[in-house]
């Protein structure tokens, strides 16, 4: 299952390229990314879809507009919490936590 | 706290800024555009189709490689591109406030360009907060710029041209598009781009929405509805569907804050996307010295955005002393002969009588004014 | 009800594929290769004419008018298939065999046909109508990721066929 999201062959784009792998840890699980990826795509890429939970209900929520702008994707990131993980990029050994609320 | 000098501060490196950037740089301008990414390009980088027009709009180029062939003339051009910057704040002395690379920073120009572009808007319906659900934009960001597929099974709500050339695109990835459903009786983009997808096999289920997602921690399914010629319900008429994800294709909103903050005068235009600026002929504000120029004036399209960018760049160093009134109207009428071709036909005409309300508002206001707006 | 023709579902009715001003008449799709050119809709777009050596598509200087096709001075050569950023151009060859017509078309999916392949030719809705055989695939960088697929059908089929059913759905 690893990675079957992650397209590999486009039609248009052409072959993926090679890119360096680092780890990243999900919740303490750790998780394979590439380098110069967005934390988003990384986890999305690895089946997790869920990256927070909201205020008032607590329910789960993943990304809405993955370019910055609607904060849906807040996770708490080396610590500090309301990170976009949508336009933040992974980094080896980077800890990235499901955020309650607004933590 | 950092400084940051500059004739000309353009707020935004997509095909507006980038194109902005370019005709005021290369008119010898010092120009400084300053986005908020770490990439430049703006959402032109995930447009991998072919672009429509004619060769002078750079027909039959797919958007991405237009957005490389811009980065390289602006390279050429002079103009520094400043990325991790965010602009947080365009004062009314005309001091934008900025977070440079994680620290507060100034800048001090001239003149500044806004063209911050446009953001996705949202629909609310039961489970519509499920992880699953996200922007058409936001999936063709995943497809195409990371290269993360955001789900296999998609429903596309919104037959506009960005529903029907993400579904393309989405398919183009690797993954299934199990239907596109539109309120209205009607597709509202090309017929050419859900003619792409209808041959694919993907079903357009018109005067039709999602009633409620289904799922209890992620999407599972939709349940549609069908909707009679006033949008009500049709009793009886529901419908479960398999599904992990639905992307909203349901239109786009300027990114205005700046102009807003600047006490730029607003019009309201419900097509264009809700409140834009209102403009002159030269792409600048009621307020002197503040440009605007791509969707933050109106949602439109990559190549009028681009058009948008060259008009405010060719203007803006037209009052610097850049270049001659002979030679900026010269170059400013082979924009507007390529903007009005853009904004002609069924599709484009609409768009091209909003531009013109919005030119006319402004002529209003400036009236009103006695012409203490015009510098 | 829901209503008929492209503007409602993507597909043209019957009656406005018979009126377009980028179709052949039957007369020359029998004769040979030519591009039936199913452009419907007055969008601001014209690199088919451009891309035309023989001057067989026109639009002129209003570039939302619908392309018109001189089909004498078409050759069937196909260069405009890959250009038209709306992939609504196909050629048809009613002349290829006693029993079976060709259909171009352009394809931007993987995988890739390749020729020999029995697949299944569908129609504008995506329906399949029959099976193709590939007789060639075009897929060259300067149409920049969009190949040509030439597929042999039936002939009583080539009015309808204009694509093929994904690959490794």
């Amino acid at each position: 299952m690893e990675h079957s999201m992650r397209v590999k062959h486009h039609p248009i784009l052409g072959e993926a390229e090679e890119r360096k792998t680092v780890t990243i840890y999900f919740d303490g699980e750790p998780l394979q990314a590439y380098e110069g990826e967005p934390i988003a795509a990384a986890l999305i890429s690895a089946g997790h879809r869920a990256f927070r939970t909201t205020q008032k209900e607590h329910k789960p929520r993943g990304i809405f507009c993955a370019i910055g702008r609607c904060t849906d994707c807040m996770m708490i990131v080396d610590g500090k919490p309301n990170t976009r993980t949508c336009i933040t990029l992974v980094r080896d050994g980077m800890k990235v936590e499901t955020q309650h609320g607004l933590a | 706290m950092k400084k940051f000098e500059t004739e000309i501060a353009i707020i935004g490196a997509g095909s507006a800024g980038l194109s902005a950037a370019i005709q005021a740089a290369s008119a010898g301008a010092k120009v400084l555009v300053i986005d908020e990414n770490k990439r430049p390009g703006g959402q032109l980088f995930k447009q991998i189709h072919k672009f429509f027009g004619s060769q002078e709009h750079k027909a039959g180029i797919r958007g991405y490689q237009i957005g490389q062939e811009l980065l390289r003339q602006v390279e050429e051009s002079g103009a520094e591109v400043m990325l991790d910057s965010l602009a947080y704040g365009l004062f009314p002395d005309l001091q934008m406030g900025l977070i440079h690379q994680g620290k507060a920073a100034v800048v001090e120009a001239k003149k500044y360009i806004i063209a911050a572009g446009a953001k996705e808007n949202y629909l609310s319906f039961p489970g519509s907060t499920l992880p699953g659900v996200m922007g058409a934009g936001a999936a063709q960001t995943m497809i195409n710029i990371n290269r993360v597929l955001p789900g296999k099974k998609i429903v596309m709500v919104g037959s506009g041209n960005v529903g029907l050339i993400v579904s393309y695109q989405l398919m183009q990835a690797g993954a299934e598009v199990v239907s596109l459903v539109e309120a209205a009786d009607k597709i509202g983009g090309y017929a050419v781009h859900a003619g792409k997808i209808r041959r694919a096999g993907v079903p357009i289920l018109t005067s039709t929405t999602i009633k409620r997602i289904l799922g209890e921690t992620e999407v599972t399914g939709v349940e549609l509805v069908d909707l009679d010629s006033s949008f009500g319900e049709i009793p009886g008429s529901e419908r479960i569907i398999d599904c992990d994800t639905v992307c909203l294709a349901v239109g786009l909103n300027p990114m205005t804050e700046l102009a807003w903050m600047a006490g730029c005068q607003f019009e309201y235009l419900a097509p264009f996307g809700g409140h834009v600026p209102l403009h002159d002929e030269n792409m600048e504000t009621t307020v002197p010295g503040v440009y605007v120029a791509g969707d933050v004036t109106g949602v439109e399209e990559a190549s009028t955005a681009m058009e948008e960018g060259n008009l405010a760049g060719i203007a803006a160093a037209e009052a610097l002393g850049y270049l001659t009134p002979a030679a900026a109207a010269e170059k400013k009428q082979a924009v507007y002969n390529r903007l009005a071709v853009l904004r002609s036909g069924p599709f484009g005409e609409g768009r091209r009588q909003l531009k013109q309300k919005q030119l006319a508002a402004m002529e209003t206001y400036k009236k009103k004014m006695g012409g203490a707006a015009v510098q | 009800m829901r209503k008929e023709g492209y503007l409602y579902t993507g597909v043209p009715s019957a009656q406005e594929l018979a009126s377009f001003p980028g179709k052949p008449s039957e007369e020359r799709m029998r004769k040979g290769r030519v591009a039936v050119v199913e452009c419907l809709q007055e969008i601001p777009c014209n690199p088919c004419e451009s891309s035309c050596k023989f001057g067989a598509i026109q639009i002129g200087e209003n570039i939302t008018a619908l392309p018109c096709l001189d089909e004498e001075a078409c050759t069937g050569c196909g260069l405009c298939v890959a250009q038209c950023p709306g992939l609504a151009i196909f050629i048809v060859n009613k002349a290829y065999s006693e029993t079976e017509a060709t259909v171009d078309f352009p394809f931007e999916y993987l995988p890739l046909p390749e020729k020999g392949d029995l697949v299944d030719a569908v129609d504008r809705a995506g329906q399949v109508v029959c099976q193709g055989r590939v007789v060639k695939v075009v897929n060259i960088p300067a149409n920049a990721g969009t190949s040509v697929v030439s597929l042999a059908i039936p002939k009583e089929f080539a009015d309808d066929v204009r694509s093929m059913k994904r690959l490794g759905e």
